[in-house]
């Protein structure tokens, strides 16, 4: 009797646990500011700057979905430049029945992400080396196949059809935006997609899959739809990259250094973390347009800056910094709000 | 030697094998233990799994670690053997600071480690697994595999034979040779019995004193208690990573050993205890 | 007749592909590791041997006195440094860090050799001659030496994996290598000395790739790594004579498909790797079930 009184005389709890710390509020009104201008720059910028901007979100965009995939659901994918392929081919073969590139765009984004089942289908039971090289091999077989056909290019490709009628400032500006809605969506929706449910079953997986199988987390379908997310995602990067180029290549869009870009960038920004890829794109943006001239010098120093992370900066440059402030611009953690402060609970173990 | 859960001086004269064992009496070989471990404090990731552990074996000696599951009996052999890095402490050979050596160069030096489970080379031939053992031996040993083969009977028919198709036994008794042939000083045996029949487990411990005579010295770790103490000449009994008895198994009670293994308080009543304690002390 | 021409020219190939695959299968067997960087570093041995060629003008066989052993402590020194500290920290790190020596390597020869391709001894005698059998078959000179190469390089591996310490400790470390180091083996040494063997059979391929094709910059990763990897998925992990038998497969079946198609050369091959993989990934070899 006396233990039921003395717990209701026990004053309210002291602290409460949410998703975020107090100045949340503030990072996503700077996001929002940082995203309408990003979306004026047409106005304001030359199209030479725009240009540069276009790359940054495909890379941006690709990196993201590379985080999503190796970061988050342990797969390591060596062949995603199949989708970015698949991507651009898509929105060529909608452009030769007569559909505007800009139209084409979401729909090629689908379906890329339809084409994601039956190839995880295939390399869906392999583990990590063996899944590595399998994603390679399909994206090669693709490029090969698609190569057959002249009607769309065959070996060297062709220029995008569907452009007429668009002035070069109006194709500049629209290629922009639709680069910019893309990236922002493919970071939207991996925010989202992290702070769900499935979220946190991947969160399980990155930190210790064994533990996660055995919770009882749906691991399988937790893997296939993050690959079928990134799909879609490296797809309309793809797509954009067409549109960017005014034409489809298969050597240059189904290039294994798109892989490569998009794996650095998300190692050298911070694998497992959203926040990751956008630094790591920002790195190699600058180190891309610095040595531009130089040829292939901005590949060989970022190969050699994603080894010397990968070995003694494992959690990238965002990892550094958040040991130090405990940073986050997209929170998909779990905090606790006390009166004295805010803590942040679990951490974090990579790899 | 102190039991730190009370003292009660030689028991028991009908302890078999004891008083033919060197070391029973007075440790030989004042001055430097062959092996020492000093203060020695392991972690794995946050859980503490030794504290402030020390032991020294002198030359000659059979020198048992015994405890329940977990006690931290397997991670003191293996960090002996350099397999983990302790944080605190140090191991010697010889007087010689071997801490921050790796596995490869101690087992050179003469520790040599018998790993739990055999970990023998599944794809390799019997004999193939002493040559591997042999390949960075100390020189001028006694141990060749010619040797082995003496000792156990069966190993040069089957020599050609691949390890993985052989029974427990025989599986334990290759691992053993191929950590003689490696021409130790000091043999690390960690868990013997695991996963043989009693009468099997009997007939190895039974070649202990054949190695002893070659100027061995051996530490081992044995979840079978009376096995232990049968074949001891000093014991350490570890309970959650530290020590709770030490001593030589003629110096200590049954009493004293179920309270050091079961980290019950102290030896309270002498009566209560001896009832569990018949399937502990060797009939 | 056509045909047998390609078959036999497929069986043949088989022995190239055997040269790039096997060092990849012992890297793969003993260390786990996936070298991302194997076709170009074939590469690599081919350059340094055009490289010799061009300034010493010595006839293109002999250039192998020199680029194997350089290859050899070439893959000695990566395994020891690079390669061990990635396999320290993981998988993935592993697979970065030799992606990023793959690009390292193709756009450093980019930068200083240009995309230009480049064949070893075009012109010679060995590469050009072909023999007859019968009135209608060709076969050409070249692609048997290569494939006697290939047999050659194979019996000798399995003789050394077999009879030698050394061998014998790269079969104990790829069983259990902390239990090799309680036996007072270091496991980094004798990954060292398999990554260097598996580099000396890399320079054969890549110096016979050179007279057989040409080579470019991105050769590597365009079409070594890949025919080496299904070389070795084919035949079976773990089987150094499944190396040829993969490699044999393959060729047959890029040949079958330029006959049916002159370009699906290529396609024909990864259309037989990627159906091993998802029906058989322990390859045709193995007898084990799936691992």
């Amino acid at each position: 009797m006396s233990l039921v009184t003395e717990a209701s005389t026990q004053p309210a709890a002291a602290f409460r646990v949410t998703r975020s710390r107090r100045n949340v509020a503030w990072t996503g009104i700077a996001a929002l500011v940082v995203v309408v201008v990003l979306a004026l720059f047409p106005y304001i910028v030359y199209s030479g700057t725009t240009a540069i901007l276009v790359q940054a979100f495909i890379v941006l965009t690709l990196a993201s979905m590379w985080n999503l995939l190796a970061g988050y659901a342990g797969l390591v994918s060596v062949g995603q430049q199949g989708f970015v392929g698949l991507g651009a081919y898509f929105v060529l073969i909608f452009g030769l029945h007569g559909i505007s590139p800009f139209d084409a765009l979401p729909v090629a984004a689908i379906g890329c992400g339809v084409a994601a089942l039956p190839l995880w289908w295939l390399v869906s039971r392999l583990r990590s080396g063996y899944f590595a090289i399998a994603t390679w091999v399909l994206a090669a077989t693709i490029m090969l196949f698609i190569e057959r056909f002249s009607s769309i290019g065959g070996g060297s490709g062709m220029p995008l059809p569907g452009f007429t009628g668009y002035s070069s400032t109006l194709l500049t500006a629209y290629t922009y935006w639709a680069g910019l809605a893309v990236t922002v969506l493919a970071l939207v929706a991996i925010y989202l997609l992290l702070r769900s449910r499935l979220g946190l079953v991947l969160t399980a997986i990155r930190d210790d899959e064994v533990a996660a199988r055995s919770s009882g987390a749906r691991v399988g379908l937790a893997r296939m739809l993050v690959f079928v997310v990134a799909g879609i995602g490296c797809g309309a990067a793809g797509a954009v990259l067409a549109i960017s180029q005014l034409q489809v290549q298969p050597s240059a869009d189904f290039s294994v250094t798109w892989t490569a870009e998009m794996a650095f960038a998300t190692i050298i920004g911070g694998l497992g973390t959203i926040e990751g890829p956008i630094i790591g794109t920002a790195v190699y943006m600058v180190l891309q347009q610095t040595l531009a001239s130089y040829n292939a010098w901005y590949l060989i120093i970022l190969g050699l800056v994603a080894i010397l992370v990968a070995l003694f900066a494992r959690r990238g440059l965002w990892g550094l910094v958040d040991e130090r402030l405990n940073v986050k611009l997209f929170p998909v953690g779990y905090w606790l709000r006390t009166a004295n402060g805010d803590r942040r609970l679990g951490s974090r173990r990579q790899n | 030697m102190t039991a730190p859960v009370g003292d009660e001086g030689p028991v028991n004269g009908e302890r078999p094998g004891n008083g033919e064992r060197p070391g029973n009496g007075e440790r030989l070989g004042n001055g430097t233990p062959l092996l020492e471990v000093r203060n020695l404090a392991v972690y794995h990731g946050q859980l503490r799994a030794l504290d402030a552990i020390s032991l020294q074996v002198f030359p000659g000696e059979v020198y048992a670690i015994i405890g329940a599951n977990g006690a931290g009996k397997s991670t003191l052999l293996r960090t002996i053997a350099g397999l983990h890095q302790p944080t605190e402490g140090s191991v010697l050979l010889d007087g010689r600071d071997v801490t921050q050596l790796r596995p490869e160069r101690r087992a050179r030096q003469g520790i040599v480690m018998v790993p739990e489970g055999r970990r023998l080379f599944g794809s390799l031939s019997v004999e193939e697994n002493l040559q591997v053992g042999a390949a960075y031996a100390r020189p001028g040993g006694s141990w060749t595999i010619d040797a082995v083969y003496g000792m156990f009977d069966w190993m040069r028919e089957r020599r050609s034979q691949r390890t993985a198709q052989l029974s427990g036994g025989e599986q334990q008794a290759v691992a053993i040779g191929r950590a003689l042939v490696a021409n130790p000083r000091v043999l690390l045996l960690d868990e013997l019995s695991l996963g043989l029949a009693p009468v099997v487990v009997q007939r190895i411990y039974g070649m202990l004193p054949q190695i002893l005579a070659t100027g061995l010295t051996v530490l081992l770790v044995e979840q079978d208690v009376s096995q232990a103490l049968r074949v001891a000449t000093h014991i350490q009994c570890l309970l959650e990573g530290r020590t709770t008895l030490e001593g030589r198994p003629a110096d200590v009670t049954a009493e004293q050993v179920e309270a050091a293994y079961f980290g019950l308080a102290g030896a309270a009543s002498a009566g209560q205890a001896g009832e569990g304690m018949d399937s502990l002390w060797p009939g | 007749m056509a045909w047998v021409n390609a078959i036999i020219q497929g069986v043949l190939t088989g022995g190239l592909y055997a040269l790039f695959a096997c060092g990849l299968s012992l890297m793969f067997g003993v260390m786990k590791v996936v070298n991302l960087a194997h076709g170009d570093l074939a590469v690599v041995a081919g350059y340094i041997a055009i490289g010799i060629i061009t300034v010493t003008h010595v006839p293109a066989l002999w250039s192998l006195l020199i680029v194997v052993p350089v290859m050899a402590v070439l893959g000695y020194a990566l395994q020891r440094t690079l390669i061990q500290s990635a396999l320290d920290r993981g998988v993935l790190t592993t697979l970065i860090v030799t992606l990023g020596l793959s690009m390292v390597i193709e756009n450093g020869l980019l930068q200083f050799f240009t995309a230009n391709t480049r064949g070893i001894c075009a012109g010679c005698a060995l590469v050009q001659d072909s023999f007859s059998i019968g009135s209608q078959i060709q076969v050409a000179w070249l692609l048997v030496v290569i494939f006697a190469v290939a047999v050659v390089v194979l019996l000798g591996l399995q003789y050394f994996l077999s009879m030698s310490k050394y061998g014998r400790l790269i079969r104990a470390v790829a069983d259990d290598k902390e239990a090799a180091q309680l036996a007072g083996a270091d496991y980094r040494h004798v990954f060292g000395i398999a990554a260097a063997l598996a580099l000396a059979t890399v320079a054969l391929g890549g110096v016979g790739y050179g007279m057989y094709s040409t080579l470019d910059p991105t050769a590597g990763t365009d079409t070594i790594l890949l025919f080496a990897f299904a070389a070795v998925v084919i035949g079976g992990l773990g089987s150094l004579w499944g190396t040829l038998l993969g490699g044999v497969v393959l060729g047959v079946a890029q040949q079958i498909g330029a006959q049916i198609n002159i370009s699906d050369e290529l396609l024909a091959g990864f259309i037989v790797f990627l159906a091993v993989l998802v029906v058989r990934p322990q390859g045709l070899t193995s007898r084990r079930a799936q691992s």
